[in-house]
């Protein structure tokens, strides 16, 4: 230690306090390098990309405007994914938070054996594990026109035979929006599980006292305890669900006739499928801004919850 | 309390019930992909439909170790999500013990951009990453998934360890410092061998971001030798769209890292899936 000292004492470089200051930005030097690149740089490009013509096609673009708004705007086919979207979003989000409150509320159950609980929670939580292409091949296996949920269907004489639930332009947007339930339902459960968890029990034993039922404990305990991380994971949900692109990708590829596209897929084909590269960088910035001015509440909403 | 117990058996059977029901919605598909990779083929569509296998074959994981071009999906994936797990792992450490442990002017600013970097569209990013990865001559190699893969795993990595390093006293470090030990020594040798819990956690769900990914792997890659696995078995239902029970077992091979460690550690698992959202 003394040579140390020594060495040092004749004149360090920079003072302790200096040294205090710097540090944290060298700490944060290769996150901000990497999210500058990765995140900022890319935005910049893509909106620059939204105001040319014939971007990477083109070795020169001009800048033109509005014009691949206008147009993106103008398509058929954007004003159909835009409403599938919305219904696909709003249905997931609605039925995932039922069913993961429900599975949550069971899995919370005062009259189940706990080891039994942990069990079934392993099971419960299971679809999410999967990525979205294996999860889009077991559906379609299973939703297959002679597939076993058919079968077991018109065994029950609750539908006719071979449905074919993928493929029909009645069935698709349903039959993707209840994939896409499934597929989903595990994150709230697992967030409310934890939530109701940390419900105090003197909420609860303060309402029977008073004379409360099981409904009103549940309307006026459980759901205003649960609301933050309702709003909260019902916003992200939303975000996330919006811009879907591999399970639908896997299942339908946005058809039958459009009747699945939604903006992910539409904005995925008009690059990579017609090489309208301008016009998806459009399309691309439109999701984008949907999704901020979501994602604007949500960042107000948890900045409200510190 | 006489009334209570004459209804008392309501609410035991609706729970039963409804966990039965929650079994069997959350986990027969999961029983159907396993069960239909051990069937042949004719037997997947067999009338009436049986979960069982009434001839167990292995046929279908021959087919796949039997193939160099599947197997190559296999170890894409391995490598990338395993470098994507240890780079993302080495900025988040760093990163997240800067949180934790030192106040500067644009630590508000820099927080508030990585949480709202988690909404930013992947398809937003992705045509600007194409003519990117097209310039710079790194089109169908790993490097451009490696690199593109850490702006999603890079902000929940980062969180999830500033959450972690927050848990451990603040006395551990500024211990090591007053003996004379810079900020950085403290790290290496005080913080991280007591954060192994939390790096595992985080290592485990940057693994399953990365091994789980499509878009990027689908458009910044082209050739077979360069597919990870969900875009190999997109490829395998293109091809042979009828060899169910090929399809099937790659789908379980596709997800048995992640399944292994979700049934191993599923504690570490949970850690992750939440780190977004849920605030205690």
């Amino acid at each position: 230690m003394a040579f140390q000292v020594k060495v040092g004492s004749t004149r360090p470089l920079l003072s302790y306090k200096a040294k205090r200051a710097i540090a944290p930005y060298l700490y944060q030097a290769p996150t901000i390098a990497l999210l500058a690149m990765l995140m900022l740089f890319p935005i910049i490009v893509v909106v620059r990309y939204s105001f040319m013509d014939n971007v990477i096609m083109n070795p020169d673009p001009t800048f033109v405007g509005l014009k691949n708004y206008a147009s993106v705007v103008s398509n058929g086919t954007f004003r159909i994914s835009l409403g599938n979207t919305l219904y696909f979003t709003v249905m997931s989000v609605i039925f995932h938070l039922l069913v993961g409150l429900s599975f949550a509320m069971l899995l919370n159950s005062k009259i189940v054996a706990p080891i039994m609980k942990s069990i079934l929670r392993v099971f419960y939580i299971m679809p999410w594990v999967f990525t979205a292409t294996i999860i889009a091949i077991i559906w379609r296996l299973l939703l297959n026109p002679s597939g076993v949920i058919n079968y077991a269907l018109s065994i029950l004489k609750i539908t006719g035979t071979n449905i074919e639930w993928f493929s029909s332009t009645s069935t698709a947007l349903h039959a993707v929006t209840f994939v896409n339930i499934w597929a989903g339902y595990p994150f709230y459960m697992v967030s409310l599980l934890a939530g109701l968890q940390g419900i105090p029990n003197e909420l609860y034993e303060a309402a029977i006292i008073d004379g409360a039922n099981e409904v009103q404990k549940f309307r006026h305990i459980t759901i205003p305890q649960l609301s933050p991380i309702i709003i909260s994971i019902a916003m992200l949900d939303f975000i996330w669900t919006m811009q879907v692109f591999p399970l639908v990708w896997m299942t339908t590829g946005g058809g039958p006739i459009h009747a699945t596209e939604m903006l992910g897929t539409f904005t995925y084909k008009l690059a990579f499928s017609t090489y309208k590269f301008s016009q998806a960088s459009a399309s691309a910035v439109i999701i984008l801004v949907l999704s901020m001015s979501v994602a604007f509440f949500y960042v107000k909403h948890q900045k409200a919850r510190d | 309390m006489a009334q209570r117990s004459r209804r008392g058996w309501i609410i035991p059977a609706v729970t039963y019930a409804g966990l039965a029901i929650g079994l069997i919605y959350a986990s027969f598909p999961v029983l159907w992909m396993f069960f239909s990779s051990i069937k042949s083929n004719t037997e997947i569509f067999s009338l009436p439909p049986r979960l069982f296998p009434k001839e167990f074959t292995m046929k279908a994981y021959r087919a796949i170790f039997g193939n160099p071009a599947k197997v190559r999906f296999f170890l894409n994936s391995y490598l990338v999500a395993s470098v994507v797990t240890l780079l993302t792992l080495f900025v988040a450490i760093l990163s997240g013990y800067g949180f934790s442990r030192f106040s500067f002017k644009l630590k508000k600013p820099l927080n508030l951009f990585i949480i709202s970097t988690q909404t930013v569209p992947p398809i937003t990013l992705l045509i600007p990453y194409f003519g990117l990865v097209v310039a710079i001559k790194m089109y169908d190699t790993y490097f451009a998934l490696i690199f593109t893969y850490m702006v999603f795993t890079l902000p929940y990595a980062i969180l999830m360890m500033t959450g972690y390093f927050n848990t451990l006293p603040k006395e551990l470090d500024e211990a090591v410092m007053v003996d004379g030990g810079s900020s950085f020594f403290a790290l290496r040798r005080v913080l991280v061998p007591i954060s192994i819990p939390g790096i595992v956690a985080t290592g485990v769900y940057t693994f399953l971001l990365a091994w789980n990914e499509f878009l990027f792997a689908l458009t910044l890659t082209k050739t077979t030798a360069m597919r990870t696995v969900p875009i190999g078995i997109q490829q395998l239902m293109g091809q042979h769209a009828y060899e169910w029970n090929e399809m099937m077992a790659m789908s379980m091979l596709g997800s048995l890292p992640i399944l292994i460690m979700y049934l191993v550690a599923q504690r570490y698992f949970l850690a992750g899936m939440t780190a977004g959202s849920v605030k205690s």
